[in-house]
């Protein structure tokens, strides 16, 4: 199928690089959804801006979504990518704010990597609070400032991220070495 | 065992200072309640940590994740028309509306506009899949607080929205009944479907509305266990990600069917000047657990109508938008009876063949029973999505259940817990 070019005519791109200049970004859209892609350090502020600013207005924070491009056929900036899904209730209108991050360690583990590290949003929108801490649980991006980062999906000792891409979908027989609690010893 | 009680500071609730827990007596010895993972109040798995002074609430800390299976995993492995099967599994109470946003989603990373008779027909049962969910939600709700008869007047008309699910998909629980670029199959015959709706409408479901509200509208226990209990204001639903019946109960006006039109709620849906259906988003401004109920009763009569607005006019044509474009599953006397539709259909069906979509990434949203029930899809170009992520209403929503508790009785719980909806496989996936 053949792509077409992306529109870049949203006029917040044009009101956020304006309003930011020190900061570097890139846009594109896909079917009239335009996604905005910002640099790891400049994530919190761009958010604040976008919320608090009058001509954007995006006071609704949807859902924050994280994505694994391990082998995915087009380039991609970095090979993790958190996408928050914005909403301005007054303007009806819908705008993604995107983030790429490299990890600097091996990924199959758990082990904190330093590199998988942005800002909470959550002193912006307290309700990103649980939608972030299931980006940590599948994907081991941890967030900066967030007031209760543990796990929400899997339990606390679960030794992977689930959703990344070079963990099998079968799983690696974490269920079958569980450990089996019975009525005697608890 | 310890456990991180939270809540604290930083979600702007000083348990200390709260009104109501400094007119209770602090006797020094609080105590920690474990309420589920199985418990007949939680309706399905999940389980609340309750710090407990005496019968008031002080910390309340949601653990959640029993039922997690790893769909949005399994959306990695099954192709765009396999995955309905898991989609239908997330909300198990209305599954068709699920199936239909799902598809809706797919088709807006197709580019593929679906036909009249498929808008209508999927507006209905997206209706239907409203009412049944909200009709569970109400019945429940009375059940939870001591009133059998509410629950059985709500279950009742379920079973026939049963009855006409099993009657257009062969499924009565879950239908699985959309399909890239239409639907699995037409109505076997429609003059059956329409005398099963209308006879639905008029004589189970409006009566069984009327039974409900009689009740419970004036009901001195239900208006004593509800009113004032787990109350939300507009800012802090806005804040908290909040969509669907319990943003409106709050006085937010958002309703995705208005706001981003899709399906018969648009206008000109088919193409030739056809009007949106006419209906209006029920709003309540007290934001407690009576005016969810409200506004979910209220939401149930709108659908009743948009029902009856589409019954009577749903358009003759093909179920499924034209087979040359690729996307479609040609039909099965296509498929046995020429050769260009046994290609079509091997070149979908084949693993190493099927759909080739963009390279991109999507986003499609529906307001179904709950609220924004959305899909974010990316595509890597084969056919099966490189990652799909789901907006599941019942886990958004729910993060707000330790907020909206704190400071309650301990039999508020579950009064609460009922006015939410949550769904534990949407909430846990």
């Amino acid at each position: 199928m053949t792509q077409s070019k992306p529109n870049l005519e949203h006029p917040t791109f044009k009101i956020v690089k304006d309003s930011l200049p020190a900061s570097r970004f890139r846009a594109t859209e896909f079917r009239g959804q335009s996604t905005l892609i910002v640099e790891p350090a400049d994530l919190h502020r761009v958010m604040s801006f976008l919320k608090s600013d009058p001509r954007c207005a995006y006071d609704f924070l949807s859902d924050v979504i994280g994505v694994d491009y391990l082998g995915y056929p087009a380039p991609m900036p970095g090979r993790f990518a958190v996408i928050y899904n914005l909403v301005s209730s007054s303007r009806d209108d819908r705008f993604f704010v995107k983030v790429f991050l490299d990890p600097s360690k091996p990924t199959e583990g758990t082990e904190q990597d330093p590199a998988l590290v942005i800002d909470s949003v959550t002193d912006l929108w307290p309700g990103a609070e649980w939608t972030e801490r299931e980006v940590f649980d599948m994907f081991g991006i941890r967030f900066n400032n967030h007031p209760d980062l543990r796990r929400i999906l899997t339990w606390e000792s679960f030794p992977a991220h689930p959703l990344r891409k070079d963990y099998p979908v079968r799983g690696r027989g974490e269920r079958e070495h569980y450990r089996i609690v019975d009525r005697t010893s608890s | 065992m310890s456990y991180t009680l939270r809540p604290d500071e930083t979600f702007g609730v000083d348990v200390e200072s709260t009104g109501y827990l400094a007119e209770h007596v602090d006797t020094g010895d609080r105590w920690v309640l474990n309420f589920g993972p199985q418990h007949p109040a939680t309706h399905t798995t999940l389980r609340l940590v309750l710090e407990l002074d005496g019968e008031r609430v002080a910390r309340c800390t949601p653990h959640i994740g029993y039922l997690h299976s790893g769909f949005e995993k399994l959306a990695e492995v099954l192709d765009y028309n396999q995955y309905v099967t898991i989609v239908s599994r997330m909300n198990y109470l209305s599954p068709v509306s699920n199936d239909i946003c799902w598809h809706h989603c797919v088709e807006k990373l197709f580019g593929i506009d679906i036909t009249p008779r498929c808008k209508v027909l999927r507006t209905i049962m997206a209706e239907m899949g409203r009412i049944q969910d909200h009709l569970l939600c109400i019945g429940a709700a009375a059940l939870d607080m001591g009133a059998f008869t509410g629950f059985l007047y709500g279950f009742n008309p379920r079973e026939t929205i049963y009855d006409i699910v099993d009657y257009i998909s062969g499924q009565r629980f879950h239908p699985d009944w959309t399909r890239v670029g239409g639907l699995m199959k037409d109505l076997p015959d429609e003059e059956t479907f329409k005398r099963m709706v209308k006879n639905f409408l008029r004589n189970d479901l409006s009566v069984a509305i009327k039974d409900i509200e009689n009740l419970l509208n004036r009901n001195r226990i239900f208006l004593d266990r509800t009113v004032g209990i787990g109350k939300m204001t507009m800012e802090e639903a806005n804040a908290w990600s909040i969509t669907g019946p319990l943003a409106r109960s709050t006085g937010i006006r958002r309703d995705l069917r208005k706001d981003a039109p899709y399906l018969c709620y648009a206008d000109n849906w088919d193409g030739q000047g056809a009007e949106a259906v006419k209906f209006k988003v029920p709003i309540s401004t007290d934001g407690d657990v009576f005016a969810r109920y409200q506004v979910r009763c209220e939401e149930v009569k709108q659908s009743m109508s948009i029902i009856e607005q589409l019954i009577d006019n749903i358009p003759q044509g093909p179920i499924d938008t034209f087979a040359d474009s690729k996307m479609v599953k040609p039909k099965k006397s296509e498929v046995y009876g020429s050769i260009e539709g046994l290609i079509q259909h091997f070149e979908l069906i084949m693993t190493n063949r099927g759909w080739q979509p963009p390279i991109a990434e999507c986003y499609g949203a529906h307001e179904t029973a709950n609220g924004e029930l959305g899909y974010f899809i990316v595509s890597d170009g084969g056919p099966r999505p490189w990652r799909v992520k789901t907006r599941p209403p019942s886990f958004i929503n729910y993060s707000i259940m330790a907020k909206l508790t704190e400071g309650h009785q301990l039999a508020d719980v579950p009064a609460i817990l009922g006015s939410l909806n949550i769904v534990a496989a949407e909430l846990d996936r």
